[in-house]
Formats: C-alpha cells, sequence, structure tokens
C-alpha cells in the first residue's frame, strides 16, 4: 500500500481540515461527554427494566 | 457505459410477541402485517409465477429449490407505494420498492421502518389486552440466530460474473467499517465476548463461503441467485446478502451508493486493480472484530493492507471513474454526494471515531454503549449492554435508542410519510404503485415483473414489465392519468 500513502500525503483538503479542527478539540471533547451524559440519563428512562429476561427471552428463528 | 444501478433493499425484522408466553413468530407475524393491510383495505397478492430462486448466476439450477410456496398462504401484500411486505422465515420482511438511487433507497426504507411502527400499533388495537408486538431492525437475536437485510442492484448481464465476484468480494469485507451496525459480543463458534467484546458488523459471524447460492446457511459472501425479475436475457439482479440492517439513514445512502458505484465500474472494467484478499472469510471477521481498525489483511498478492486503507483505495479508484466516465449510473448528484460523504467517513474512522458518530451506525452504538459501560463499571458481558444492543434495534418511537443518539437525518418527516403510500416516481415501481392506488380491485395479482388485471370477461390480462426503467411517471403519467378504467388502461397499452 506504499502507493496509497504517495498519494494521500499531499491531499491538501484531508490536511487542512485537521489543521482546523485541532485547537477545538478538548473543547469539543467536553461538549461531546456532556451530551453523551445527558444521552445516558435519557437512555436510563427508556431502557426496558429487566434486562436479564429480556435479553433470555429475545429468541430469533433464523432467516436468510 | 454501466447501466442504471436501479436498486432496493428487502429486511427482515426481528420479532417478538411480549404477554403472551409462549409464541409463534409465524403467527405473530402474520397478525402483524395483517392488522396494517386491513387498516389499509388495499390487499394484493402476489404472483409467484415468475420466481426462481434456485437458478445460479454461474449458470446452472439447483432442483428442488422452488419458490416459497409454503409460504405463500400466509401474508403477501403489495403496497400502494410499490413495496412488497410480507412473511419470510418466520419474520416480517419488506422489500423496497425499486428505487433509482441511494438517495430513494433512504427514503423508502425508512417509510417501511413507518409502515412497521404503523403495524404494530395496528396490530396492538386487534390483540388481547397486555400483549403487545415488538419489532426490532436488527440481524441477530445474540443467541447464534441471523436474519438478513438484502440489497438489490441491476447490472448487465453481459459482464462476466466471474468479474463481479472478484470485484466486488474484498469490497464487501471492508465496506463493514460504513455500514456495519455493531454488535455486543461474538457468535462465531468457540468465541465469546470475552475475545470479541464489541464487534463492526452484526452479520459477520455468519458467513463461512466466499460464493454460493445459500442464503439461510453457510451464507457466502457473494450470493447467486439468478433471478432478475426483469428481462433475463439484458440483466441480472445482483443479491447482495451481507448487509447489515441500518437505522442511521447516513449508513444506509453509503453502503448502497458506494456499493452501487462500485458495481459501475465492475460493469465498465475500471476498477483498475485486483484488490482481491487471500482469506476473505476469515479477513471478513478480522476486519468485524477489529476496533483499532489497524490490523493489516493479506492479498492475494502478498501484499497487505488494512480494511480501511483498502476502503481509501476503492474510494480513489471511484474518484478516477466519476473524472473519466461521470457518474449517470448513479446519478450524477446522488453519485458526487456518495462520493464526498465516503471521503469524510474514512477520514473520521481514521483521524476521530466520534466524528463518525453521527454517520455511522457501528460508530453511534459503540459510542454510547461505551460510555454507559464506562459510567457504570459494567463488562461487556453485562445483560444491561445486550439489552442496549438490542434496543438500538427497536423501531418503537418510545423505546428507540437509534432515535436517541444524534443520528444525522437525511430525509424529511414528509417525504418519509408520503413514500409509505407512493412510488418512486423513478422506476417500473410509479406503474405498480399508481395502478394500485388507483384500480386494487381489478389488480388481481402483482409481482415485480407483471401485473395481471381482471377487467371482467376472459381472460385475465397480464401487464409485463420486463424493463425496470420503464413504467415511470415521466413515462406513464399522462396516460395513466387520463384513463378512466382499468379495461381502458389495458386498452391503450396494447396488452
Amino acid at each position: 500500500m506504499a502507493e496509497r500513502e504517495q498519494k494521500r500525503k499531499p491531499a491538501s483538503s484531508r490536511t487542512e481540515e485537521v489543521v482546523e479542527e485541532a485547537p477545538g478539540v478538548s473543547e469539543k471533547g467536553e461538549k461531546i461527554k456532556a451530551e453523551l451524559d445527558d444521552l445516558l440519563d435519557e437512555i436510563d428512562e427508556v431502557l426496558e427494566e429487566n434486562a436479564e429476561d429480556f435479553v433470555r427471552s429475545y429468541v430469533q428463528k433464523g432467516g436468510q | 457505459m454501466a447501466i442504471r444501478k436501479v436498486c432496493g433493499v428487502e429486511t427482515e425484522y426481528g420479532i417478538v410477541l411480549r404477554g403472551a408466553g409462549e409464541s409463534n413468530p409465524i403467527a405473530a407475524s402474520s397478525v402483524l402485517i395483517n392488522a396494517y393491510v386491513s387498516s389499509l383495505a388495499r390487499k394484493v397478492g402476489w404472483d409467484f409465477e415468475d420466481e426462481s430462486p434456485g437458478t445460479d448466476a454461474r449458470g446452472f439450477s439447483v432442483e428442488g429449490s422452488s419458490p416459497p410456496e409454503v409460504e405463500t398462504h400466509l401474508v403477501n401484500a403489495v403496497l400502494t407505494n410499490g413495496a412488497r411486505y410480507y412473511v419470510d422465515h418466520a419474520h416480517p420482511e419488506i422489500s423496497t420498492p425499486e428505487c433509482v438511487d441511494a438517495r430513494e433507497v433512504v427514503v423508502w426504507d425508512k417509510a417501511a421502518e413507518r409502515i412497521l411502527i404503523a403495524s404494530m400499533e395496528a396490530a396492538t388495537s386487534i390483540l388481547p389486552p397486555g400483549q403487545e408486538i415488538v419489532v426490532h431492525k436488527n440481524n441477530s437475536d445474540g443467541k447464534g440466530n441471523s436474519y438478513g437485510c438484502h440489497e438489490n442492484y441491476l447490472m448487465d448481464r453481459a459482464v462476466p460474473f466471474s468479474r463481479v465476484v472478484s470485484g466486488i468480494t474484498p469490497f464487501f469485507v471492508t465496506r463493514q467499517l460504513i455500514a456495519g451496525a455493531g454488535k455486543v459480543g461474538c457468535e462465531a463458534p468457540g468465541l465469546s465476548w470475552r475475545e470479541v467484546p464489541f464487534q463492526l458488523s452484526q452479520r459477520a459471524d455468519f458467513f463461512e463461503e466466499e460464493v454460493g447460492l445459500e442464503t439461510t446457511l453457510k451464507r457466502p459472501i457473494v450470493n447467486t441467485r439468478d433471478e432478475p425479475h426483469c428481462d433475463a436475457q439484458k440483466y441480472r439482479r445482483l443479491h447482495v446478502i451481507i448487509g447489515d440492517a441500518n437505522l442511521s439513514e447516513v449508513s444506509t445512502f453509503l453502503k448502497v451508493g458506494t456499493t452501487a458505484i462500485v458495481l459501475a465500474m465492475i460493469e465498465d472494467d475500471e476498477l483498475g486493480r485486483d484488490l482481491s484478499l487471500a482469506a476473505p472469510v476469515h479477513a471478513l471477521r478480522q476486519v468485524s472484530y477489529d476496533l483499532t481498525l489497524a490490523k493489516p489483511l493479506e492479498l492475494a498478492d502478498g501484499s497487505k493492507a488494512t480494511a480501511l486503507e483498502l476502503q481509501w483505495q476503492f474510494l480513489d479508484l471511484a474518484k478516477k471513474y466519476a473524472e473519466s466516465r461521470g457518474l449517470e449510473a448513479v446519478g450524477e448528484d446522488v453519485g458526487a454526494e456518495v462520493l464526498r460523504r465516503w471521503e469524510a467517513v474514512l477520514h473520521g474512522l481514521e483521524t476521530n471515531l466520534s466524528a463518525a458518530a453521527k454517520q455511522l451506525d457501528w460508530v453511534a452504538k459503540y459510542q454510547v454503549l461505551s460510555a454507559y459501560k464506562e459510567r457504570d463499571g459494567l463488562e461487556w458481558g453485562d445483560a444491561k449492554l445486550r439489552a442496549m444492543d438490542l434496543q438500538y434495534h427497536d423501531i418503537r418511537p418510545a423505546r428507540s435508542l437509534a432515535t436517541r443518539v444524534g443520528l444525522e437525518r437525511l430525509t424529511n418527516e414528509e417525504e418519509v410519510a408520503s413514500a409509505m403510500t407512493n412510488p418512486p416516481r423513478t422506476t417500473r415501481a410509479w406503474f405498480r404503485g399508481r395502478c394500485l392506488q388507483r384500480w386494487a380491485p381489478a389488480i388481481v395479482a402483482a409481482n415485480w415483473d407483471s401485473l395481471v388485471f381482471d377487467v371482467g370477461g376472459d381472460p385475465l390480462r397480464r401487464v409485463p414489465m420486463m424493463e425496470p426503467l420503464r413504467g415511470t411517471a415521466a413515462l406513464l403519467e399522462d396516460l395513466v392519468e387520463s384513463c378512466n378504467t382499468p379495461a381502458e388502461l389495458i386498452e391503450r397499452l396494447g396488452a
């Protein structure tokens, strides 16, 4: 895959994107984490009450 | 020049009847579908005359393989959006109508989900109190039972099938990176969540062959069913059984869009490079199990490359193809959008997984389950995480996790709602759907390539639809809309 590498290095568009995003990474990371925490709380609300039973009873016939 | 990649998906949904003790999934599927079609009161039976799932693309027929007669009496409806809704192998299944590009597939696939949701609601209203039918859009029960989400692509019959197989196999093995729906644990013999805590694909554990006719056991990476449902002299229908059912619209868009482009390249003999793998079946699982995305695969020529590198290769080749030959075969605009998004998700996978979490199912699922696992200090084998895995695919709005993880939408609710009852205008599905909207009582049977009318008197009149790109609104709307009766339509079509 040496040829692949040679082609990708000069691909300036991708390199530029990385440079632009770099300064905001940690800020962005924290935002993502906060969103995830909220999401986990929301999931707790809708999750099947008895996970063990739910998983055990979910049995399907094989198909195509 | 590659022919237009008319395409569609057929999805078998997981089904559970709750609150009834033991349940029969075939009966539950029938109740589900009947509840829906009765609520529409427009039921037309499927016609199996031209079905031959035992015919092999390699040029022979398997004896004893016949149309699924046993199931035909169950439920088998053709909908006004041109889709087929039926019971298959103990699962409710919807085949989308024939679509002209990947974006249309996303719209009619989402419409299919909405039809299942409406079916669950209709079923609940006729079931005894306390009982509920619940449907999951996934491909495995986590206990070794798998069911499919198949894709179909129109191909030029003149293309040697061996070229299709060698070109598409390494693509199928590596497209799990963008099309995988993610799964906790492992269902391959001898492996558990301890060795494979989470994997990219629902289906990789169930594939054992490189090429073959089977779909329910010894599943092959390239399926050879040769049943074109159109002019068999000119076309074949590539029946793809290796995909996961996607909840993410972008995953579906890319799964179908990238595959259609690669198939067009193969058809034009423009793939340009042999990327054959040394051991495709082994590689399929290796890719699915490798969350680092960094383990190299061995190619047939002795070189090595990661799945991500191979996907970059396919993208580069596709871009060159787009420049030299154009993307007419997949729709110029949609094709350009596929290339743009393909590059964006590969870039995301390469740099920072969370950059692809709004686009790709497996990444979205992995991210949310990992966070939950972390928060509660769980092991991957914990029932809670397995339950969340299943619930990602629960399509009930009140329970679905996939609709809560912030996946990017490509469609809007208005067009999806419209696609529940209206066909694409761009293929023969328009003629099928529009005729059903207007004259269902006179249509005694329908299948992919014909409609059978009873317009009074003898005999029944069969209207063949052997060309997937005829029967479109552009070609037939004026004629169909100017007819007042089905008899007039038959007369003017000269059928």
